[in-house]
């Protein structure tokens, strides 16, 4: 079986990390910089689904998995910390939190039953079992049906920083994303990402060197789906809504449509992927359904010719790792 | 059968209900099945899970459409007509896009074909809109029959009775003439059967070409009790991703097997626990896995 992920040919390990420093460095100083130039509440919106991409990819990426069903921690947990920051009177780290705690909570349980099958299965499952917590989204009471739940409060940060202000929300924002990107890091290059980089290549190996290789692809299954509930939370604090649109399958599609133009298994490729995408949802949004026939042609484009995406791309062309 | 109307008294159940929400997990059970077997033979042969089968189902139903408002070709026409052109356009799609994803992960073939699912929706959709467009009974079918525990409207037994001959009639060629003996060869083992000069690639065209043929006739046969739209299908491929599951691809068979049985216990589950009943084919998914990881007539994997 052939891995999903191109891994960046032969680049010496310094260089790499290197220039993965300078990219670092270069993305968070764009952050800073960036609400002087760009409407913030655009930019919170694409670092929402940053993050969510981000997510996704660590299971895509690194370990070969493909779950086409990642708008359900995203969206429940979008619901969840709407509800607890809205009905219960939650400040909004308490209400992101327990969104994070939704997206690992569905995460263990759809994750445990999507390892037991491989391959296009595993796909199979998850979007199926998505479908169904969809289902249930539309039919309970809470979630609000096809208004979804409106005006959630912002509230103050920790009892002190006054979220309504854009400017002050778009600074949590950017420090969640930044520590939620260096954790994703972390974890991809501990001895824990090196296994489940083991198991994306080839997973028989990995089990006769030993490795109880269901229980790694468990642990990043719900780490997974717990940042994808991270993102959802933030979502939804940050633009005051929890709908259906974010539950649903096309929501699934997107984000692994960001995460394929970026670049499937490269650090800084999702990121770049949620923005390109994000940023034609806004200008295009005036083509309408157009929409969705064009981010099919991107699919089709980018399976076909551009598998490596934007930022893999560039990595291959200057030989270095991003 | 004498205690029966007795039996249903007692347990308060109403058989006119019983048996028409029994019909109509028939009827989606026909659906189920048509399209499982049609991924099922798909991937087969090219190992790529179709994605745009919901798509192309939809373009069935829409073929027979247009075929009876511009061509003014009827219903019987449509169920030869449509999906000879809608697997005529999955043959082109296998030319120009999917013949070069054999070598690759097969998790490319799901990436493109949902691409191609979100192209063809999108395209219907700004031509038609999202609303329904009803298309007749044909004629000759129209009407039904009491027959004492129920009425049965004479469409319906018809679309059970048809899918099942196509079902069974797929099972045949492939399980039991030389044409599926060659099929079945290929998926096992390509280079060696094109080593005894059977064109190959021609047959793995063709197999989509069937494939898709299957998902646009089970469109035509939905489009006078559905109405037709474009998302028809989207939300349907789903659930027979889960049948697909449940079932595993390895056995046309189960393939038909599993599509109808799940059609019945959607179908009871309507009657007794409605609100359950658009989840629990994903409930029974999670079962099935819980206790055969491997699906009911899956091989091992």
């Amino acid at each position: 079986m052939t891995s999903v992920a191109q891994p960046v040919p032969a680049a010496l390990p310094t260089t790499g990390e290197r220039s993965i420093a300078v990219a670092f460095v270069i993305m968070v100083a764009a952050l800073l910089i960036a609400p002087s130039f760009i409407y913030p509440l655009f930019l919170m919106k694409a670092l929402c689904f940053a993050l969510f991409a981000c997510a996704f990819n660590l299971l895509i990426g690194y370990v070969g998995l493909l779950s086409f069903g990642h708008a359900l921690y995203f969206g429940w947990a979008s619901y969840i910390s709407a509800h607890a920051a809205k009905v219960w009177g939650l400040p909004p780290e308490l209400a992101i939190i327990a969104g994070m705690a939704t997206g690992a909570g569905f995460g263990l349980i759809v994750g445990a039953l999507a390892i037991r099958r491989q391959g296009i299965y595993f796909a199979m499952i998850t979007l199926a079992l998505a479908q169904m917590m969809y289902l249930v989204a539309v039919q309970a009471k809470f979630t609000g049906g096809e208004d979804g739940i409106q005006a959630v409060p912002r509230g103050k940060l920790f009892g002190l920083l006054d979220l309504s202000n854009d400017t002050t929300m778009y600074f949590v924002v950017v420090a969640i994303f930044v520590g939620a990107f260096l954790l994703i890091y972390r974890i991809v290059h501990s001895p824990f990402g090196e296994v489940l980089k083991a198991i994306r290549e080839n997973e028989p190996r990995a089990i006769s060197l030993g490795y109880k290789t269901d229980r790694y692809k468990l642990m990043a299954f719900v780490l997974s789906a717990a940042l994808a509930g991270l993102a959802g939370g933030l979502k939804a604090i940050v633009l005051q809504i929890a709908s259906l649109t974010d539950v649903n399958w096309p929501m699934s599609g997107e984000v692994v449509l960001m995460t394929l133009v970026g670049g499937l298994g490269t650090v800084f490729g999702p990121m770049v992927g949620a923005f390109i995408i994000i940023a034609m949802q806004n200008y295009l949004a005036s083509f309408g359904q157009w929409v969705t026939v064009i981010q099919g042609v991107i699919f089709v484009v980018c399976v076909l010719l551009f598998r490596r995406g934007v930022i893999g791309e560039i990595a291959h062309l200057l030989r270095i790792k991003l | 059968m004498d205690d029966a109307p007795a039996m249903f008294e007692l347990l308060n159940i109403s058989p006119q209900a019983l048996f028409g929400q029994l019909l109509i997990g028939l009827i989606n059970g026909s659906f189920y099945a048509l399209l499982s077997l049609g991924l099922a033979v798909i991937f087969g042969m090219l190992n790529i899970i179709n994605f745009a089968h919901g798509a192309q189902y939809m373009m069935g139903a829409f073929a027979a459409y247009l075929l009876l408002e511009y061509a003014g070709l009827n219903y019987w026409a449509a169920l030869v007509v449509a999906p000879i052109i809608v697997g005529a356009t999955g043959i082109v799609i296998e030319r120009f896009f999917l013949q070069w994803l054999y070598k690759l992960d097969h998790l490319y073939g799901l990436l493109l074909t949902f691409g191609l699912a979100l192209i063809l929706e999108g395209v219907f959709r700004n031509y038609f809109g999202s609303a329904g467009l009803p298309y007749r009974v044909p004629d000759e079918l129209a009407g039904g029959h009491n027959l004492g525990f129920m009425f049965l409207p004479n469409y319906r037994a018809w679309v059970i009775a048809a899918s099942l001959t196509v079902c069974l009639g797929t099972w045949f060629v492939i399980e039991r003439t030389r044409l599926g003996a060659y099929l079945r060869a290929a998926t096992e083992n390509p280079t060696l059967v094109r080593a005894f000069g059977i064109n190959v690639p021609r047959m793995i065209t063709l197999t989509y070409g069937f494939g898709v043929a299957l998902a646009a006739l089970a469109g035509v046969m939905a489009a006078p009790i559905y109405n037709v739209s474009p998302q028809m299908g989207s939300e349907l491929i789903i659930v027979v991703f889960a049948v697909v599951v449940i079932g595993g691809m390895g056995s046309i068979m189960g393939a038909i097997i599993t599509g109808f049985g799940l059609g019945i216990v959607e179908g009871l589950t309507k009657y007794f626990f409605p609100e359950a009943s658009n989840t629990v084919i994903f409930v029974i998914m999670a079962l099935v896995l819980l206790v055969r990881p491997a699906g009911l007539f899956g091989r091992a994997r």
